[in-house]
C-alpha cells in the first residue's frame, strides 16, 4: 500500500492485520520539533515501533501513521497543539513490519519562554472498550475522507 | 535564620536519619546554616512552600511544576539511577490475576503521594476504571495501605516501589503484585529556591562530587541513594511537561 505524506513524500508499506499488545505499566514517550521530526524517544517507543534507534532518529513522526487512521484526527491534534493546548485521543500506530498497536495518546506543546519549541507525546495502554467504540467511528470518518494526502504525526 | 531543607513526605521511614545526616554534611561543606524540616503530609508541605518557608527541597515530581513555575525554584540535581515506580498489589488470596479483570466499584487504598497515585490510576485505565467508578480511600502511610489489604478492607493498593520492598517479608508474603510500572523517567529532584540563588553552583558542585568522597558516599548510603546527577533546566521542563500529560 502506498502512503502519501503532507510534505510530498511517499512510501510503500505492507499492512499486516496483527495487533501487538501495549506492554503493561509502560509509557511510550517521544518528542519532536515543531515540524514533527523526532528528536527524543524512550526505549518503549523504539520497542513498539519495530525500528532501530538509528532508523528512527531524524525521521518524521508520521512514519507511525497507520492508514486506518482518519486525517481529521491528526488535523485536530495539530490544530490543538499549535494553539498551545493539550490533545488526547486514541491512535492506531503502524509498526515497521506492518502490524499495529493501539495507544491512548496525550500530546502537549513544549513551551519555553512563551514560544512553542516542540511537542511531547506520551502514550499509554488504552481501554479495549474505548478502542472497540472508536474503530467504527474512525472507519466512517476515513470512508468520508476518501483518498488524499496524509498529514503527519 | 538558617535555610530550610525539606524532603518530600514520601521518603521511606528507614532513611529519616539519613536526611538529618545529609543536613549536617551540607552545613559542614557549605558553612551555611541549614535546618531540616519534615512534614507529615504533602498538603502541610505545600502550605509551607506557599508561605516561602522552604529553601531547598527534595521534591516529588508532581510538585516540580509549582516549585519551578510559581516559586522560582531551580533544579540542582536528581538522584542517580533512581526513578519513582508504582506497584499495584492485592491480597495474596484475592481472586485477581490481572488489571483488566478489575470491575467498577473496586475499593482502592492509596496515600497522598501524588505521583504514585497518578501512576496507579493511569495503570487502571485499561480496565475503564477511574475516580468516578471506584471507591478510593487515602491512608497516612504505605504500611497502612498494606494493612487494609491484609484485613480485606480493600481490593487493591498503590505503593511506591521502594516502599513496597521496605515492607517486611511477613507482610509481602501475604500480598500479590499485580503490576509494576516501568516508566523510568519520573523521579524526585533536588530544587533550590530563590534565596539560595548565590549558592546554586557551589551546591551543585558539592552534590556531583558527593559519591566520590568517602564521607559523602556514606551519607548517600544512609539516604538510600547512590549519587546525584546533573539535572538541567531543560530536563526539569521536560519532566514538568511529562507530568502534565498524565
Amino acid at each position: 500500500m502506498k502512503l502519501n505524506y503532507y510534505d510530498g513524500t511517499d512510501r510503500v508499506v505492507t499492512i499486516i492485520d496483527q495487533e501487538i499488545p501495549f506492554p503493561d505499566g509502560r509509557l511510550i514517550v517521544s518528542r519532536t520539533d515543531t515540524k514533527g521530526v523526532l528528536t527524543h524517544y524512550n526505549q518503549s517507543f523504539i520497542d513498539m515501533s519495530g525500528y532501530s534507534n538509528e532508523e528512527l532518529m531524524g525521521q518524521n513522526h508520521y512514519i507511525l501513521r497507520h492508514p486506518d487512521m482518519p486525517r481529521a484526527a491528526f488535523k485536530d491534534l495539530w490544530d490543538t497543539v499549535q494553539q498551545g493546548n493539550k490533545w488526547h485521543g486514541y491512535v492506531k500506530n503502524l509498526r515497521k513490519d506492518g502490524s499495529y498497536y493501539w495507544v491512548y495518546a496525550v500530546v502537549i506543546p513544549n513551551i519555553r519562554k512563551g514560544k512553542i519549541v516542540g511537542y511531547t507525546s506520551v502514550r499509554r495502554k488504552p481501554s479495549r472498550k474505548k478502542i472497540n467504540e472508536i474503530i467504527p467511528l474512525y472507519a466512517q470518518m476515513l470512508a468520508k475522507e476518501g483518498e488524499s494526502l496524509c498529514p503527519t504525526f | 535564620m538558617p535555610y530550610v531543607l525539606s524532603v518530600s513526605p514520601d521518603f521511606t521511614p528507614k532513611h529519616i536519619a539519613g536526611w538529618y545526616v545529609f543536613n549536617t554534611w551540607l552545613q559542614r561543606q557549605t558553612e551555611l546554616a541549614f535546618h531540616l524540616e519534615l512534614y507529615d503530609s504533602f498538603s502541610q508541605q505545600r502550605e509551607a512552600i506557599a508561605e516561602d518557608k522552604i529553601d531547598l527541597i527534595y521534591a516529588n515530581p508532581y510538585d516540580a511544576a509549582m516549585l519551578v513555575r510559581e516559586k522560582g525554584f531551580v533544579a540542582l540535581a536528581a538522584p542517580l539511577s533512581k526513578a519513582d515506580e508504582t506497584i499495584i498489589a492485592c491480597h495474596q488470596q484475592a481472586p485477581i490475576e490481572n488489571i483488566e479483570a478489575l470491575q467498577q466499584g473496586l475499593k482502592i487504598v492509596t496515600t497522598d503521594d501524588p505521583d504514585v497515585h497518578l501512576m496507579g490510576m493511569m495503570m487502571l485505565e485499561p480496565a475503564d476504571l477511574n475516580a468516578n467508578n471506584t471507591d478510593i480511600q487515602q491512608m497516612d502511610s504505605y504500611v497502612l495501605v498494606a494493612k487494609q489489604l491484609l484485613q480485606h478492607n480493600a481490593d487493591i493498593g498503590f505503593f511506591l516501589k521502594d516502599a513496597y520492598y521496605d515492607l517486611s517479608h511477613l507482610i509481602r508474603n501475604e500480598l500479590k503484585v499485580l503490576m509494576t510500572s516501568e516508566i523510568f523517567i519520573i523521579r524526585h529532584i533536588l530544587l533550590a529556591g530563590p534565596k539560595l540563588q548565590p549558592y546554586h553552583q557551589q551546591l551543585q558542585s558539592l552534590l556531583m562530587n558527593m559519591q566520590h568522597d568517602s564521607k559523602g558516599a556514606d551519607v548517600l548510603k544512609a539516604m538510600g541513594l547512590t549519587g546525584w546527577e546533573q539535572q538541567t533546566q531543560e530536563d526539569t521542563e521536560f519532566m514538568i511537561d511529562l507530568m502534565d500529560t498524565l
